[in-house]
């Protein structure tokens, strides 16, 4: 049944339609999941891919920017090789073939427990995961369409583990997986979301984070400088938890990234730190919604963008202060260093408060590197392109900084040094 | 070793000419002292020698060991030898210290063809050149000069200097905001650099600094000119009698 008056499709959106309508024939699930299938990709045919004219996509004018779908290396060429981002982490492992490779089963860390998504696509308990929000939500609509994998992360109550769980999903051509993650009362946990490699992609995650729990979740995204990937977070967090999200985006062509965090017990916590290094001719767009939905709530969102070469970002945050959300205290802040004439970064902070007696602010800066500081590490000697890397890697240092967990400073710091000695 | 000829700079963006003929020599071994009234151009000078973009040369050259500096880079300059104390050192948060120190001298042995130093060699050179000039290893923690005192500041760049090991320092009102003891200090510091094959262009206003960092010729920067050389005489004169007579004798 389609209500909807057909509409003429654009080169990108016929390719999208094409891509799922020959993935349909070997995607898992019973009939329930079928029918999400099917809704979703109906959606997209009556609705389209979302314009400008959609606020929630004005920036991101998806329409027009997908010209096509990005190849990648191709099908069979396999999934890259795909290090653990820190040394030692438990790796669950997906590629193209839709099937989720646990390492180390036997080894399990205690109170950890993870499965393949395969039986629930197959029993049908996946279909809650492949929600479509509206018709202009193409993330969800490419999502439910066409995930055929991703995996489930049971982490016990009072489970404190020390190993963190890193998902990587590795794309050479077509990857789309669908993750369900729930950390249970006063569990500690580190958990590491990578993707990577080309073509086109698609991560959902739906994470639950219950009362007490303490939660880092990275989530880092470095596909290859065509492919595009569409992601998306979403976060309940319970009382007197706390949930530090750091967001990575050094990578991909056309990236939408949407992070939806849903505050829903009394004092607890959610930081946002995202670093964007965007270069060549990249589009990142990182659009998020942080929910306060109870009182004494608090949440800072720091954002550090790089932007070089013709790369575009949008950074759209909104924090939501229910009207019971009272004594919330949010802050967002969003920084850009650009570094070339070409590249811009939109930044788009909102905060929709109808509480009366909180505390939220937001500010957002865009400026370029400091000359009289690059003269003064120039005139000691340093070169020009180190010096400037210098100065970036000061810019972006802030975000880092106060990380506690020593590895994970150390590994970011990575994914930093070796953007800036590519770029 | 630094001949400067006929020099003419403006500021790049609105053209204003700040150096206006400056003529300049500096012999190896060297320290010669450049002195003159506010807003005279001896921090311009200083700058353009380092090679800073804000200013264009239009006219004249400057020649380092008997070639042209004027298409090199500011950290070209560094490498070859020139070295600036700034009269105001920046400020960089995020840069630590240390960091900071061993990049740079890494980065000028990478341009004469050395190795990079060893971490323990380079804690090494930094504590003891530290130590010399009261520098706690506790202020080299901090990012690059935030928060440090006028003091401080002055002292971090003879430190810098020390490590660097030019072969010609252009210090820049480096006694300003410096009390006794520190002058002491940082005189100290430049005076066991002293050598034959090392010059300094010691920018000052006063004549006090030359009680300890003894210049052997003494310039006289006005309106972008050197209207005036002299020995070490002339900095006493100056600083009994003003520049009035000599700017009058020079119109
Ligand atoms: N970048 C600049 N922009 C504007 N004015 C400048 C700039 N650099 C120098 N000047 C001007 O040039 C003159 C000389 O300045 P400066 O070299 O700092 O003098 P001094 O160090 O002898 O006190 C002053 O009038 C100063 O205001
Ligand atoms: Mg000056």
């Amino acid at each position: 049944m389609n209500m909807h008056v057909p509409r003429i499709h654009t080169a990108g959106e016929k390719a999208l339609i094409a891509a799922i309508e020959a993935a349909r024939a070997t995607l898992p699930g019973n009939g329930d999941v079928m029918q999400r299938r099917d809704e979703a990709a109906g959606l997209l045919r009556a609705a389209g891919l979302p314009s400008r004219k959609v606020e929630a996509w004005h920036y991101t004018d998806l329409r027009n920017l997908l010209r096509g779908i990005p190849v990648g290396a191709g099908a069979g060429a396999g999934a890259g090789a795909s290090e653990a981002l820190i040394d030692g982490a438990l790796m669950l492992r997906a590629g193209d073939d839709g099937v989720g490779r646990l390492d180390d089963v036997a080894d399990m860390p205690e109170g950890v427990a993870v499965a393949s998504m395969a039986s629930a696509f197959a029993s049908g308990a996946a279909a809650p995961l492949l929600a479509v929000a509206s018709d202009h939500d193409a993330v969800g609509m490419v999502s439910a369409a066409m995930a055929s994998t991703g995996f489930e992360v049971l982490v016990a109550a009072g489970a404190q583990v020390a190993r963190p769980i890193q998902l990587d999903f590795a794309a050479s051509a077509a990857l789309h997986a669908v993750n369900r993650i729930n950390i249970g009362a006063g569990a500690k946990a580190m958990l590491i979301e990578r993707a990577h490699g080309g073509g086109m992609s698609s991560l959902v995650t739906w994470l639950s984070v219950a009362d007490g729990a303490d939660v880092t979740f990275v989530l880092l995204q470095d596909a290859a400088d065509d492919a595009l990937h569409f992601g998306r977070l979403v976060i309940e967090i319970g009382a007197q938890a706390k949930v530090l999200l750091l967001a990575v985006n050094s990578g991909g062509g056309l990236v939408r990234r949407e992070i939806d965090v849903a505050v829903n017990g009394e004092h607890s916590d959610f930081k946002l730190r995202g670093m964007n290094l965007l270069s060549g001719r990249r589009h990142v767009d990182v659009t998020m919604v942080v929910r306060h939905r109870v009182e004494h709530t608090t949440s800072t969102e720091l954002l550090r963008n790089v932007v070089t070469g013709e790369g575009r970002g949008v950074f759209q945050g909104q924090i939501r202060v229910a009207a019971e959300a009272q004594k919330t205290d949010a802050r967002m802040a969003c920084n850009t260093l650009l570094l070339s004439d070409e590249g811009e970064f939109l930044a788009k902070p909102e905060l929709e408060i109808f509480a009366d007696d909180v505390a939220c602010g937001h500010g957002a800066t865009v400026a370029e590197i400091n000359r009289d500081h690059l003269f003064y590490l120039m005139a000691r000697g340093v070169p020009e392109a180190e010096a400037k890397a210098l100065l970036v890697r000061a810019f972006v240092s802030e975000l880092l900084d106060d990380l506690e967990d020593e590895a994970l400073h150390d590994a970011l710091n990575d994914v930093l040094s070796s953007w800036l000695a590519t770029h | 070793m630094l001949e400067i000829r006929n020099l003419h700079a403006r500021i790049a963006e609105d053209g204003t000419e700040i150096i206006r003929g400056l003529d300049l020599h500096v012999k190896p071994g060297e320290v010669a002292a450049i002195m003159g009234p506010n807003g005279s151009g001896k921090s311009t000078l200083s700058y353009i020698i380092a090679g800073r973009d804000d200013y264009e040369v239009t006219e004249g050259d400057i020649l380092w060991n008997g070639e042209s500096i004027l298409e090199m880079d500011v950290a070209e300059r560094a490498a070859s030898g020139i070295f600036l104390a700034f009269q105001y050192p920046m400020e960089i948060p995020g840069v630590a210290t240390m960091e900071f120190l061993k990049v740079s001298m890494n980065a000028q042995r990478k341009a004469r063809g050395l190795d990079p130093m060893k971490t323990p060699d380079f804690i090494r050179v930094v504590k003891e050149n530290a130590a010399k000039l009261n520098i706690s290893m506790d202020m080299l923690k901090r990012p690059l000069n935030v928060g440090f005192s006028g003091g401080e500041k002055k002292r971090a760049e003879i430190l810098q200097m020390q490590l660097l090991q030019p072969l010609m320092a252009v210090m820049d009102e480096t006694d300003s905001g410096l009390d006794i003891d520190a002058l002491k200090v940082v005189a100290d510091g430049v005076n066991a650099l002293r050598g034959p094959d090392r010059a300094f262009l010691v920018i000052t206003h006063y004549q006090r600094l030359l009680d300890y960092i003894v210049p052997d010729t003494v310039h006289v920067l006005y309106k972008g000119r050197i209207i005036h050389s002299g020995t070490r005489e002339l900095a006493l004169h100056l600083e009994e009698n003003g520049y009035a007579d000599i700017i009058a004798k020079a119109a």
